[in-house]
């Protein structure tokens, strides 16, 4: 074993994604030698040139409005094919569910009527829309975007840790990662068959034209951004430009006779399309807050007139509801008539009194969520907190049960990471990126593997001080190079480049001729 | 202006502008080798070889090592940034009492990293935007301490006529190998994000082809080089003529761009090989015009003591 894992201790309970005791796995074997001929110092050389890098790319996110480089970990996370298959596999199914869940709750209700899910855990929650009822998008895809956040277990099982199809956020990550690892660590990454995330922006463009309202042909598209303070900005700016499409503010659009206009130079020009990253509430301030500056007013109307598509939907945070989320694998059945094939964690609803009994004692053992919290806020884990923050937590879950669910210590697993000129296990989670253009639900292979970069933390969000993991998902032989659309013909002879006055033998020997004139002029002197 | 001095600056345009274009090749190709699990490394190799003019022998197998080698550190393989940037120092050092000081230290500087090992030292991919950056500051340089006479002209006429052979080579192995290589084509050229922009997003092999081809606005593409270098040539011919050209390089230059222009689109994109070896035909031929027109004479001339 080499100085770099030597204080490595992968023998807790949690699952260790590297090594299976003190021995290294095997789809991690090649890693876990590569790395082992670095030298400590050139490992370190790696890692500043890999936070520089970001720093110099603008690669960034704001915390309270002071912007930083996002901390990546220069140990790359390996996913073999078969896990892929069988995550690519439950990220399809479970987008299925949602979308179908979707389109019952604005519409139908039968989920309802048969009992599969009460009426009122759908309408209670602070992200059901009344506004979406009977909007219907035009190729029936609400969930254009979808972030699956999935956790490994004791036994590395996958389990699905919640779901995100509002604004799922951290795919740029996924793609300026894979840049930067694969220039400080190219011996690595030349010795994997890795599959290439690059595909990314064009099927997200490919999913959102095909989401254009019915009867248009080349619709414009437009990102729209709350603006350069966001958070997120950075992948705002990212996607855009990949997808070579405007990346819009509220203020640059217009709403007119139910259509959205933007104002270009030339005048208003229609947008078919918007891929928002802007919440719900400030969307639309005619439907939702009125003293949103970031939205447009007049765009639900014109998404209900059908002129205009907004991606992801609104209202889909309903599906994003911790409380909903304990009813997925009921509603995946219900759905799809099929088994969930990635599980959920043990969860108790705080609502109901039953769950509520088994869990107001233990307290001090379990992991307290809120139910529409995002980003790591309000969640308490019992056996980190104190006594104080227990009593607080207990007032709070008994004066609003509907609000929080209840979930066991879930250890997530974990995998080396460079600290300190070391290896260390820290913890990791993996939120796989699925794109639905109505025909396919693809699955970017890699996602956004989250680190917590804190000794035995286990809330990874990067504005709990979480860091990122670009994702290796390792390719099975034989992926087939695509096709040109362009003729490919005939031998070619291409010329040598043109060689220029330098290297002429004759100005050569004007050269020496030169310097032998100089010399003879010395030598009289 | 004195011929001696006109060609180098025609070569400095043409060198500066050629370390660049090779750097960006390397650098997209490099980290595509990398990145595409389904690209063979050996083919590849070969193709980026063929395409800058350095074909490997039969039989021989080159790897990334290699190629870096040949391509960037090499002072004895005439298309390696080594070689590129010493010619670009020597012809320079010839003008030095025409160019601007700035100019001529821009120059000076960016040949001494290479002597001095710093230039290998670096890892590629930093060194890729080193000289990209160079050449962003010669071009800079000149640019803003140039007065824009005859000098000028032939500065710009040679960055133009190598940028025009320079595109046609990324094309012509773009059209000839499989999978991503357009893309990769436009990031080498710089052009990816504005050719996105200008076809909203939609990626083809054929659109990236006339982008790299045809474009009017993009300052990379063919088309758009050869009616720079035509405008230098005409701006090198004070007089006002009535019929025709008499610059056999603004003929030559001129021709080629318009049969790309106004031929068919599907013609041009058909036989895309042969298009650009053609083209790369006429910037060799426009160069030895050039170098007849104006050049002449800046050879020293030999005497041949009598033979009979």
């Amino acid at each position: 074993m080499t100085h770099l894992f030597e204080s490595y201790d992968a023998l807790g309970p949690p699952y260790d994604e590297m090594f299976a005791g003190s021995v290294p796995r095997e789809s991690y074997a090649r890693l876990h030698d590569t790395l082992g001929t670095l030298s400590a110092r050139d490992l370190a050389a790696r890692v500043e040139g890999l936070a520089s890098s970001y720093l110099d790319q603008g690669v960034t996110f704001d915390i309270g409005g002071e912007e930083r480089a996002f901390p990546i970990d220069i140990v790359p996370r390996l996913i073999d094919q078969d896990q892929w298959a069988m995550i690519e596999g439950g990220v399809q199914q479970r987008v299925h569910a949602l979308e179908l869940f979707l389109a019952d709750i604005y519409g139908p209700g039968e989920a309802f009527r048969d009992g599969v899910i009460p009426r009122h855990v759908v309408t209670t929650s602070s992200h059901f829309t009344r506004e979406s009822h009977g909007i219907e998008p035009p190729n029936g895809v609400r969930i254009q975007v979808s972030g699956i956040d999935l956790i490994r277990d004791d036994e590395g099982e996958f389990r699905v840790l919640e779901d995100n199809v509002r604004v799922p956020s951290g795919v740029s990550y996924v793609m300026t990662n894979r840049r930067a690892i694969s220039t400080a660590l190219p011996e690595a990454f030349a010795e994997h068959r890795i599959r290439p995330v690059t595909a990314y922006p064009q099927r997200l463009l490919t999913a959102l034209r095909a989401a254009a309202p019915a009867g248009v042909d080349d619709p414009t598209v437009v990102v729209l951004t709350p603006g350069a303070f966001n958070g997120a900005y950075f992948e705002h700016a990212l996607l855009a430009r990949t997808m070579g499409v405007e990346l819009v503010e509220g203020r640059d659009l217009e709403c007119r006779r139910g259509r959205v206009l933007m104002r270009t130079t030339n005048g208003l020009q229609q947008v078919h399309v918007i891929y928002r990253r802007v919440d719900d509430e400030f969307l639309d301030p005619v439907h939702f807050r009125a003293d949103s500056l970031l939205g447009c007013p007049g765009l639900v109307n014109a998404a209900r007139s059908g002129n205009v598509t907004i991606a992801n939907a609104i209202g889909n945070g309903v599906a994003d509801d911790k409380l909903v989320y304990t009813y997925m694998p009921d509603l995946i059945r219900y759905y799809l008539n099929e088994e969930p094939a990635l599980a959920n964690v043990d969860t108790w609803r705080l609502g109901e009194p039953k769950h509520r009994e088994e869990v107001m004692d233990r307290l001090d053992e379990l992991v307290l969520k809120p139910v529409d919290g995002s980003g790591g806020k309000g969640i308490v884990i019992g056996p980190k907190a104190t006594r104080a923050e227990l009593e607080v937590l207990r007032s709070q879950v008994l004066q609003e049960p509907r609000a929080w669910i209840a979930q066991p210590v879930v250890q997530l697993s974990t995998v080396p990471t460079y600290v300190d000129g070391a290896m260390a296990p820290r913890h990791v989670d993996l939120r796989p990126f699925a794109v639905n253009d109505g025909s396919k639900v693809w699955v970017l292979p890699g996602g956004l593997t989250r680190v917590a970069l804190a000794e035995g933390e286990l809330i990874v969000n990067s504005s709990r001080g979480g860091g990122s993991k670009d994702t290796w998902v390792l390719a099975g032989p034989g992926a087939a190079p695509v096709a040109s659309d362009l003729p490919t013909s005939g031998p070619r002879e291409i010329a040598p480049l043109d060689g220029g006055p330098v290297g002429d033998s004759r100005a050569a020997q004007a050269e020496q001729q030169q310097q032998q004139q100089q010399a003879a002029r010395e030598g009289t002197c | 202006m004195l011929s001696r001095i006109a060609e180098s600056l025609f070569w400095i345009g043409r060198y500066v502008e050629r370390a660049e274009d090779t750097a960006r090749i390397l650098e997209v190709q490099l980290q595509l080798m990398v990145e595409d699990p389904s690209l063979d490394i050996p083919t590849t190799c070969d193709e980026v070889l063929a395409i800058m003019g350095a074909p490997v022998q039969a039989g021989e197998i080159v790897g990334t090592a290699e190629l870096l080698q040949r391509l960037a550190y090499d002072p004895d393989s005439p298309a390696s940034i080594h070689a590129t940037l010493r010619a670009t120092r020597e012809v320079a050092r010839r003008a030095r009492e025409t160019m601007s000081t700035s100019m001529w230290e821009a120059v000076n500087t960016t040949w001494r990293a290479i002597p001095s090992g710093r230039f290998e030292s670096m890892q590629p991919s930093v060194a890729f935007s080193w000289v990209r950056d160079r050449a962003a500051l010669i071009n800079g340089t000149a640019d803003a301490t140039m007065p824009r006479d005859e000098g000028w002209q032939f500065l710009m006429l040679g960055r133009s006529i190598e940028r025009a052979d320079m595109t046609a080579r990324l094309v012509s192995a773009a059209s000839v190998s499989a999978s991503s290589a357009w893309s990769t084509s436009l990031r080498a050229s710089g052009g990816y994000e504005s050719f996105l922009r200008t076809y909203n997003g939609l990626e083809t092999d054929r659109k990236a082809a006339e982008f790299l081809v045809l474009d009017r606005l993009f300052p990379r593409s063919v088309v758009f080089a050869l009616s720079r270098a035509e405008q230098c040539l005409e701006n090198l011919e004070s007089a006002g003529q009535r019929a025709g050209f008499q610059n056999e390089a603004q003929r030559l230059l001129g021709r080629t761009r318009a049969e790309l222009e106004y031929r068919a689109l599907a013609d041009v994109l058909n036989d895309l090989p042969h298009e650009m070896e053609r083209l790369q035909r006429t910037c060799a031929l426009a160069t030895d015009a050039v170098t007849r027109r104006y050049f002449a004479g800046s050879v020293a001339t030999i005497w041949n003591p009598g033979r009979w």
